[in-house]
């Protein structure tokens, strides 16, 4: 039962065994991550596709491709199927479940059954969702805002509810088990200041979605009783009250956005580090800032609910508290930048994406002040400002930090290289088209047009069509990865142990990995990031961190 | 401190620590079952608090229709459960003792206890359950208690909120039960081994806290009428 603690050099996770069983019923962390990748993507593809139509569909200000119900149920598609079903679980349980116990110099994490389990709710609940949509969709919008959704829809709400309930408690799980894995199972000598970034981000990540998730639960529950008994908790005509759904639902929601966005952090933060050879600037200060963003998240989710009928004092205090939320997410970038300056700097495909995930997080997060100032958030509520302004902290974050994170950790999640000549061309590409996407609906949106529309007036119709042509550029980026990845599993140059030469516990392993991580359990020594005076030429060394051998 | 993995292997060998093959020895893996428990409860306390609130805001509402809707329930019937579940979690914190001091016939002894207790409440609950359905006190179900205006709705609301809430609860103590009869089961057919003990404890600690949501329950539904604040 123990026999694999022993491995020889040549045997890894992925050529332990090729059997379709052996992956369905694997309890090894990288390989469930895998598994996630590969769910992720499929349902990114399927959002992705969603949102192409809907772009199709505002290239003229007249409903002429879909019927308004039809439109109605493609954003809902795309809002459900990207928040719940991509950016939710995409750095998480990806690179979370492949990196988590490889920098913690640990064999998996600490419940490898339960994390297998999370997968499979994963998938049941994105499978149902895709059942709904197919069956006839649902036209809710993710937010599923009542008496809309638990009365009136005659849409697949239910099943959808129920997809994403299930789908809620795998994000629990792998939350739960990351939280564990981090007290327990740290190796000898890794305090939790010597832990890397990433660690600390995806910590902070994981305590919102044990503590968040459980009441998005609670409110979809409702909502499906209110649905299928009646009951009156949401309804006003049966002396139920809507916003008591609103404030549930944001409860969840806006820290969600934070559990999209913090583990995006902690793949900036080794990124920087790593491409500019220097410990981040203000180590601790970037360790905090995540988890005071966390307890800050908790606090800010009435700034949804502005023009809802909530108590103006209630609109005051809500608003201070998102203003707040600037300080950490200041701190996190100013430190980047001052990590960067005088840095030997290289720019290969990853650096790209940091650099563009630094630049359009700002702009999302400055964009994020003006919403959370009640009297601007009066004009501009509902509006295509709101919609660019989350998705530069989503796609231009969240995305960007994904595909700079995969293409990082790509050679030693699959032990070959990316080509670097097509990643870099990608990740040009999708920083032009996403700008040129996102940044017309911050007029757009200015200028008054609502979202969630599919009719509008002439004047809008230049904005809207660059938006759609850059959505094109933006789909042919996002198709390049996904090819030349699955290329060069394949045909890759083969992928030394540490490519990039950075310094974490899991760039001290094989590319890739053995089943068990770790030949021998690893001491670690030093601080994180301790690159040597002559890390500038040539990266870090064995000094970093000793394996201490068995006398 | 540092135990290269050969050693590992070798201490497994000898039987003297059973540990799954992630963990070092034997206390990390029950700290982290420990932790992992704990972490689990606090998700349920997110849980139960939405429904907390969805009642603490009705109850500012519609105060009268509250206090009315609680003069509806047996105080009787519902002291007497609390009793009983109070009962259970003694019942079970001396089974997780005997766990510890591995005493298997008094530990198997207690967790039946333990079970016939969470029985006992499920159906005395069972029984308040259908005088409301006869006396049509439930909302969604053949509804006819009818008190002009707002106290109806209000009321719809306060009995809206005691089954959805109550039954919840009543959901995790049927998952309780089962968690004790497999651990019955379990012990009755081998003996107890070093991981035993942590399994015990966090039944133990799940079971604490559905007994604790109850402790809340029991005066938010069956003791508000007796409140002076709220006059009729």
């Amino acid at each position: 039962m123990n026999g694999a603690v022993i491995t020889t050099r040549k045997r890894n996770y992925l050529n332990a065994s090729y059997t379709v069983r052996s992956w369905l019923l694997t309890h090894d962390h990288k390989r469930i991550g895998l598994l996630y990748l590969i769910g992720v993507t499929f349902f990114f593809v399927i959002g992705g596709l969603a949102a192409a139509v809907v772009r199709l569909e505002l290239m003229t200000p007249r409903g002429d491709l879909t019927e308004s119900e039809t439109y109605n149920k493609l954003f809902t598609m795309h809002g459900i199927t990207m928040t719940f079903f991509f950016l939710i679980p995409a750095i998480p349980a990806v690179l979370g479940n492949f990196l988590v116990p490889l920098m913690l110099g640990a064999r998996d994490l600490a419940f490898p059954r339960l994390n297998l389990l999370s997968w499979y709710l994963y998938m049941l609940g994105g499978l149902m969702t895709m059942w709904a949509i197919l069956a006839g969709g649902v036209d809710t919008g993710w937010t599923f805002y009542t008496p809309y959704s638990s009365t009136y829809s005659n849409t697949y709400v239910m099943a959808t509810a129920v997809g994403v309930f299930v789908a809620g408690f795998s994000s629990i799980l792998t939350g739960l088990n990351f939280i564990v894995t981090t007290h327990q199972m740290r190796c000898p000598g890794l305090t939790w200041f010597r832990l890397p970034l990433f660690i600390w981000s995806m910590y902070a990540a994981s305590l919102i979605m044990v503590l968040a998730t459980p009441v998005l639960a609670a409110a979809l529950l409702l909502v499906g009783l209110e649905r299928g008994l009646g009951i009156g908790i949401f309804d006003p005509a049966m002396g139920g009250d809507p916003l008591l759904f609103q404030h549930l639902f944001w409860f969840y929601a806006h820290p969600a956005v934070y559990i999209m966005v913090l583990p995006a952090f902690g793949v900036i933060s080794e990124l920087v580090a790593c491409f500019s050879r220097r410990r981040p600037f203000g180590y601790a200060f970037i360790g905090y800032s995540s988890f005071a963003i966390a307890i800050l998240g908790f606090l800010v989710w009435g700034h949804h609910m502005f023009v809802s009928g909530q108590s103006v004092y209630a609109g005051l205090i809500f608003s201070l508290l998102s203003f707040l939320v600037a300080i950490p997410s200041g701190i996190k970038v100013f430190n980047w930048t001052a990590t960067l300056y005088k840095a030997s700097i290289s720019w290969e495909t990853p650096m790209l994406y940091a650099f563009g995930f630094m630049g359009l997080f700002t702009m999302g997060g400055l964009t994020g002040l003006f919403l959370a100032c009640l009297a601007i958030d009066v004009h501009v509520h509902d509006t295509y400002f709101v919609v660019a302004h989350f998705h530069y902290i989503m796609v231009g974050g969240t995305v960007m930090a994904f595909l700079g994170g995969i293409h990082f950790w790509w050679p030693k999640m699959t032990g070959r290289m990316y080509p670097e000549s097509w990643a870099r061309l990608s990740a040009i590409l999708i920083f032009v088209g996403f700008n040129l996407t996102f940044f017309p609906q911050f007029i757009l949106g200015y200028l008054g047009m609502p979202r969630r529309y599919h009719i509008y007036p002439e004047e809008f119709q230049v904005l809207n069509v660059m938006s759609s042509a850059g959505a094109s550029i933006l789909g042919v980026g996002y198709f390049f990865p996904l090819t030349y990845l699955v290329w060069s599993m394949f045909y890759g140059a083969v992928a030394p142990e540490n490519p990039f030469g950075h310094t974490g516990l899991e760039w001290q392993t094989a590319s890739p990995p053995p089943t068990d991580n770790f030949e021998q359990i690893p001491v670690v020594t030093q601080e994180a990031y301790s690159f040597g005076p002559d890390d500038a030429l040539r990266g870090p060394s064995e000094e970093v961190i000793s394996i201490v051998q068995a006398s | 401190m540092f135990k290269p993995a050969s050693q590992l292997v070798e201490v497994r060998a000898d039987g003297a620590a059973r540990v799954a093959h992630q963990f070092v020895d034997a206390d990390q893996q029950h700290s982290a079952a420990e932790l992992g428990m704990w972490l689990f409860l606090a998700t349920e306390i997110m849980f139960f608090g939405a429904f907390f609130l969805a009642y603490l805001v009705y109850r500012e509402w519609y105060p009268v229709a509250f206090a009315m809707g609680s003069r509806q329930m047996d105080v009787m019937l519902g002291t007497v459960n609390t009793g009983v579940l109070l009962t259970s979690s003694l019942t079970m914190a001396l089974a997780v003792r005997a766990s510890e001091m591995s005493q298997r016939r008094w530990m198997i002894g207690l967790l039946v206890a333990t079970l016939l207790l969470g029985m006992v409440f499920l159906g005395i609950k069972g029984l308040e359950y259908y005088h409301k359905y006869a006396e049509h006190l439930v909302p969604f179900a053949g509804w006819t208690f009818a008190p002009a205006g707002e106290q109806r709705t209000g009321m719809m609301e306060f009995f809206n909120l005691y089954f959805l809430m109550t039954g919840l609860h009543a959901l995790h103590m049927v998952a309780g039960l089962v968690m004790l009869a497999l651990l019955v089961i379990v012990a009755c057919r081998s003996p107890l081994r070093d991981s035993s003990s942590i399994v015990v404890h966090n039944v133990g600690l799940y079971w604490h806290f559905v007994d604790l949501v109850w402790v809340y329950l029991f005066p938010f539904f069956y003791l508000v009428s007796a409140s002076g604040s709220v006059a009729m």
